[in-house]
């Protein structure tokens, strides 16, 4: 059993070596911690990838380890390596590199581990709070910044609350249902569902929602994305996103088959909003970080049009829409942490004006992914969407999939805007040179964006054969 | 005779009196971590009834959990707030602005 909770078991004692490594060794550990904490994230990666295959039941039903888990499990790892990777050199020249840090990102990333396998109400919850716990402090990391004290401060009141609902939610299905894990849920559920369990599923969404800043419990993220430090900010649009989708896509097929119409209507809801405000909402955007919360916003509502389907196909749209959404925001916010100005960090969109002529391998590498973001065949992007409209259409969703092609064309303004002020615009200062790390991931994200329609088979495979696993106790 | 559906409507006005803590408030940040606390205990009164209504142990386990992160997480809220208000210098809510759009 401890061989399926392998990946797991490495991170948390890893987790415990470096708070060990830390505090013994004081400030001048932090960079071997870091370095540390990248090998132990991924040495749990490996591990996850090779785990054998088939789905088992671990800890009495609490956790269970199948080849959805898996393949999300290793998708929020590499958010998190390339979230250290980035944040090390630029907290150092800050001298915010204390050993806090890769110990708080190894944490949340445990949280996440633990929500994405959750079989069970508490252990759902339990993961969530140990990802969110630690989220909130990284939020508000950088302590003598009024901004990111901020943020830290508005997401942590909006995260409570949002776990209250969750929770609530999660008392009212135990006492309707009888049971808190999911497949007994599921076997309760045969027939119409009492207003006590839609009562609950309703405030589980609402949640779950907010961890995946979906409308209408999207308030935070603007505010947040802007005044969290930039690595933050990256770490906190890639990783615990793809957590929060893989919970709700578990959560609602595995234990909430039988009232599949109820969740529906809310889904559709909550992805029709979402594509909306993330179009509308980024237009009138001069910060490029908070740009991005919108550009978040938006495609987390485009990532739901699949699980709205309802079907197989349509959670291996949403896996694969996160899979390519987690290159795309990688390499773009590898970009934005570029983005400095003789040692001063900046983030207005007016910054990158002219980056053409001043570095045209990052304006070239940069523009692609906004290109991706718009959905612009033949980038990543493009089929992303492509799978989950295809998956809407085959469900009946028509006017869902006209209003997302709808959203996606103003959306396609703003990137292409970013496009227009960094090749056409007038000149202004250059940036400095950025570390290799960045330059790499920042191509590394521009080369997987172009070629993926060249090789899309081993990942379509991957994510075919792990939603048909997952969906497997649900009726046809 | 008090039975479940009493312990219910308990919980439920805990519930909504938390909620409307958070959502009415224009003072104190304090007072928002209060009507979080609130919520979360609305939350134990209805899997400690509901526990003991079906006779099944593991509502009160959910309960004790609870219980624990709540600790946590308040630890966390009350650290994040000493931090703003060295910031700031104030942690009244109408005071929360500086970024919006």
């Amino acid at each position: 059993m401890i061989g399926h909770a392998l990946p797991e078991f490495i991170l948390a004692l890893g987790i415990l070596a470096m708070l060990l490594l830390g505090a013994l060794g004081g400030e001048k550990r932090a960079w071997l911690v870091t370095e540390l904490a990248i090998g132990v994230l991924g040495l749990a990666l490996v591990a996850c990838l090779f785990q054998p295959s088939g789905a088992t039941v671990l800890f009495n039903g609490l956790l269970v380890d199948d080849a959805f888990g898996r393949f999300m499990k290793a998708l929020s790892l590499v958010g998190s390596i390339a979230t250290l990777l980035m944040a090390m050199a630029w907290f150092r020249r800050r001298g915010l590199d204390q050993y806090e840090f890769p110990v708080l990102v190894c944490l949340a990333t445990l949280g996440m581990m633990i929500l994405i396998s959750a079989d069970n109400l508490m252990a759902l919850y339990l993961g969530l709070e140990l990802m969110s716990l630690a989220l909130y402090v990284i939020a508000a990391y950088a302590r003598a910044d009024a901004r990111a004290s901020e943020a830290g401060l508005k997401y942590f009141v909006l995260g409570a609350l949002s776990s209250g609902l969750l929770l609530y939610g999660a008392s009212l299905i135990y006492g309707f249902a009888g049971t808190l894990g999911f497949a007994g849920i599921a076997a309760e559920l045969q027939g119409p569902a009492s207003l006590g369990i839609i009562f609950g599923l309703t405030f589980l969404m609402a949640g779950l929602a907010f961890k995946m800043s979906v409308v209408p419990f999207h308030m935070w993220t603007p505010d947040v994305y802007e005044g969290a430090p930039t690595p933050v900010t990256a770490f906190f649009a890639s990783a615990p996103k793809i957590a929060a989708i893989a919970i709700t896509l578990r959560l609602v097929s595995v234990a909430f088959p039988g009232i599949s119409g109820e969740w529906r209507q809310i889904i559709i809801f909550m992805s029709v909003a979402s594509m909306a405000l993330g179009a509308f909402g980024a237009i009138g955007q001069t910060n490029i970080k908070r740009l991005m919360a919108y550009s978040s916003i938006g495609h987390m509502g485009f990532a739901l049009v699949g699980l709205a389907a309802g079907t197989a196909q349509g959670v291996e749209g949403v896996m694969l829409y996160m899979t390519i959404y987690l290159v795309m925001t990688l390499g773009t916010f590898a970009a934005i942490i570029a983005m400095e100005i003789k040692g001063q960090a900046v983030e207005n969109i007016a910054d990158l004006a002219g980056l053409s002529s001043t570095n045209f391998p990052m304006a070239f590498f940069l523009a692609m992914m906004m290109f991706s973001l718009a959905g612009i065949p033949p980038l990543a992007g493009f089929f992303a969407k492509w799978y989950v409209f295809v998956a809407a259409i085959h469900a009946g969703l028509y006017v869902m999939a006209v209003l997302g092609v709808l959203a996606s064309a103003v959306a396609a303004f703003y990137y292409l805007r970013i496009v227009k002020v960094m090749f056409f615009d007038a000149a202004g200062a250059s940036f400095d040179r950025a570390s290799l790390t960045l330059r790499s991931l920042l191509a590394g994200a521009g080369v997987l964006v172009m070629v993926f329609w060249v090789w899309p088979g081993p990942v379509v495979a991957v994510t075919h054969h792990a939603a048909r696993a997952l969906m497997q106790g649900q009726k046809p | 005779m008090i039975g479940i559906n009493q312990y219910l409507v308990v919980a439920a006005i805990v519930f909504t009196l938390g909620m409307l803590g958070i959502i009415l408030n224009r003072k104190n940040i304090i007072v928002i971590l209060m009507s979080v606390e609130l919520i979360l205990l609305a939350v134990n009164i209805n899997l400690v009834a509901f526990s003991v209504h079906l006779h099944d142990l593991t509502g009160q386990v959910f309960a004790l959990f609870i219980l624990t992160v709540a600790a946590a997480e308040a630890a966390i809220g009350l650290a994040i707030l000493v931090t703003y208000f060295r910031n700031r210098g104030t942690i009244a809510v109408e005071d929360i602005h500086q970024m919006k759009g």
